[in-house]
């Protein structure tokens, strides 16, 4: 019999599916972050970065132009889209560079699809000092080139990934050898709900902080909790962030909105959830896009930081037992979104967001006038004016 | 059961010499070229083969093993090939497990596997990130089919895990000796020595080494410590800079033979 008890699971998912080489990080990492989850000084510490830095709490604004197209349901954003660096990221990564120092390690590695979380891994090294390589598929280079150079400015080692479909999965493998061969200095600094225990419970805690103020935000709003509460889902930091306190909250329905891409149909897609099976993928059993062998397919979205075949191990979860839905939404409908966010509000959306305002039109529209909708809007469109302005053919 | 792989580390240690292992990805440099590989193989005088199932995310490998994952990955290589090539070994008399990452085990079946193997002549499978604590289901179905579980432990892991991995194990324990990806390296550090030495406080099986060998005279260094020498990187590379499949098997037939020197050179 086997003496030793499975670790980092949720339900048949999650878990450590790694080389023995990155146990012992694993488990040191473990350790770090249930000691800083009730350590006051440790949340002290985080929760003043976040007031004075990050600039949290993140406002809600209703969004009352474009919830006419949304069925007439009222649409409440979170935005973190205002974070320092312009996303949900930040949340996540200035808790694991508290963690790092924490830890006495020195140089943080990180992968990055849209650039958003390397931009934010890059930023909390300068302001801890720590050195810091960054991970990136070469197609991702090229889409999220502002990014690229953010990167830069901030001082850190950009790599281009051109292995694979070079995109954010095998930014990832590239990530994860780098860490294989020196994680005695180097801390992994994972920008999703993803990977092998502990990152997908850690990213969690960091990042649900937006669901707990947005909960009460609501409430104090609007009197109510709300109907149902939406999200992008790349690896699912940002959902699993905003519906971790309403997991309790059952009258409130949790929905995730995966990337579909040229549609699930095409096969060119990144709709892990809607169009996967389990598997593992990056050290950890969840959904994945992959064929009859077991090999990792390609995913595709207009969407760099949706752009992946896996999806972290509590999206499985509360998609198997009904907790949370997940539906796909393609570049079209989220090319749309974006559009009018911006000429109804004045916001520019991140790509990777407008998937969760397009599928606050498809709700709102089901759902009528009556519902209110909690939409995470996880970051800002800046990094995606070149890919917008080549769909909807402006001149530059 | 004793296994071919067990019988195989028996008569070495008898003929008190370590044994020289080969790592080949099925299908690489095309599924005809693998077997023909594994014969000059066998003939060399290699000892037995791990065949290695070329999966779309080598996060363990470096970029020679890559390459050749990829080269075979194109050609369509799949669990079919995979088997019919571990076929192809045992019927040349060479003891043959499978390396693979976990999820083609987990999307083929647990227990399909394990059969699949076992009809096959398979050994057993070395499985380089299934962790012992996720390895409830693999444990049953290596133990009905009668075939080794070889897990790969690192200069990282500590004594007290070492122990649990190690009694998992069965037919030898993988020591990678070197904190990194798969590849050649000019410089052995002393981590494997150590680690082997380590490995022997906790288990009587035997110890084979891994990660960075491809030279005669490291081959016999390791094999001084070690019961087993684990060689990739270095055929492959051969296979891939040669000019043609035929000079391919040509290099990596003189490799083999000054390897296999070397590793009896050990004692
Ligand atoms: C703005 C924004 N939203 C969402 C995502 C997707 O990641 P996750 O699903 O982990 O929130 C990204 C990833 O780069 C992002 O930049």
């Amino acid at each position: 019999m086997n003496s030793v008890e499975a670790i980092g699971h949720f339900g048949p998912f999650g878990g450590r599916f790694v080389p023995e080489a990155l146990i012992g990080a694993l488990e040191q990492l473990d350790a770090a972050h249930q000691e800083a989850m009730t350590d006051p000084q440790f949340q002290g510490e985080l929760a003043q970065l976040h007031l004075t830095y990050t600039g949290r709490p993140s406002i809600i604004t209703e969004a009352k132009r474009f919830s006419e197209y949304a069925g007439g349901a009222r649409i409440l954003l979170k935005r973190e889209d205002l974070n320092h660096t312009g996303s949900h990221k930040i949340n996540n990564v200035l808790g694991q560079a508290l963690l790092t120092k924490k830890m006495g390690k020195k140089r943080i590695i990180a992968e990055t699809g849209a650039g958003q979380h390397g931009v934010a891994s890059a930023t909390a090294a300068a302001l801890f000092g720590l050195e810091c390589v960054v991970y990136m598929g070469e197609e991702d280079t090229r889409r999220q080139a502002l990014n690229v150079a953010r990167m830069k400015l901030l001082g850190a080692e950009v790599i281009p990934v051109s292995t694979g479909s070079k995109t954010l999965k095998d930014a990832i493998n590239e990530a994860m050898r780098d860490w294989v061969t020196n994680v005695d200095t180097t801390h992994y600094l994972l920008g999703t709900v993803a990977g092998p225990h502990p990152f997908p419970t850690m990213v969690r805690d960091f990042q649900k902080i937006i669901g707990e103020e947005a909960r009460a935000q609501v409430l104090e709003l609007v009197g109510r909790l709300p109907d149902a509460v939406l999200a992008c889902v790349g690896g699912g930091s940002n959902a699993i962030g905003i519906f971790h306190a309403f997991i309790p909250d059952l009258s409130v329905d949790l929905i995730g909105f995966e990337a579909g891409g040229e549609g699930i149909e095409t096969g060119r897609h990144a709709a892990t959830i809607t169009g996967g099976s389990i598997g593992v993928l990056h050290g950890t059993r969840s959904y994945v896009l992959q064929d009859e062998n077991g090999q990792t397919i390609e995913s595709h979205s207009i969407s760099a930081g949706l752009d992946y075949p896996g999806v972290g191990p509590e999206h499985a979860y509360l998609h198997d037992i009904g907790r949370a839905q997940y539906r796909a939404i393609n570049d079209d409908q989220a090319m749309n979104a974006f559009a009018l966010l911006t000429k109804t509000e004045g916001i520019i959306p991140a790509i990777e967001s407008a998937h969760a305002l397009a599928g606050a039109i498809e709700v709102g529209k089901e759902r009528g006038p009556e519902a209110i909708l909690l939409v995470n809007l996880s970051g800002r469109g800046d990094k995606d004016v070149e890919t917008a302005a080549n769909y909807f053919k402006i001149d530059l | 059961m004793t296994t071919p792989l067990e019988k195989m580390f028996a008569q070495a240690k008898t003929e008190n010499r370590a044994a020289l292992i080969a790592y080949l990805p099925a299908g690489f440099p095309s599924p005809q070229g693998c077997k023909d590989a594994i014969a000059v193989l066998a003939e060399a005088g290699v000892d037995a083969v791990e065949i290695g199932y070329p999966y779309s995310d080598p996060v363990m490998d470096g970029p020679t093993i890559q390459s050749a994952a990829d080269i075979s990955l194109q050609a369509g290589t799949g669990a079919k090939e995979v088997f019919s090539t571990l076929k192809f070994a045992h019927d040349a008399g060479l003891p043959a497990v499978v390396m693979t990452y976990w999820n083609p085990i987990e999307r083929y079946g647990v227990d399909g596997f394990a059969d699949e193997l076992a009809k096959n002549g398979g050994s057993g499978v070395i499985t380089p990130d299934l962790t012992i604590e996720e390895s409830a289901p693999w444990e049953s179905a290596a133990a009905s089919a009668g075939v080794n579980r070889i897990y790969v432990v690192a200069p990282s892991t500590t004594d007290a895990r070492l122990a649990l991995v190690t009694a998992q194990c069965s037919g030898f324990v993988y020591a990678a000796s070197l904190m990194g990806v798969t590849g050649t390296r000019t410089d052995l550090s002393s981590s494997g020595h150590d680690l082997v030495a380590r490995i022997r406080k906790v288990t009587d099986l035997p110890v084979a080494v891994g990660l960075g060998v491809s030279t005669r005279a490291q081959a016999q260094s390791v094999a001084g410590y070690a019961d087993g020498v684990i060689v990739g990187s270095a055929f492959i590379k051969v296979l891939l800079e040669a000019e043609s499949e035929s000079a391919g098997l040509e290099a990596l037939s003189i490799l083999a033979k000054e390897l296999v020197a070397g590793v009896r050179e050990g004692r």
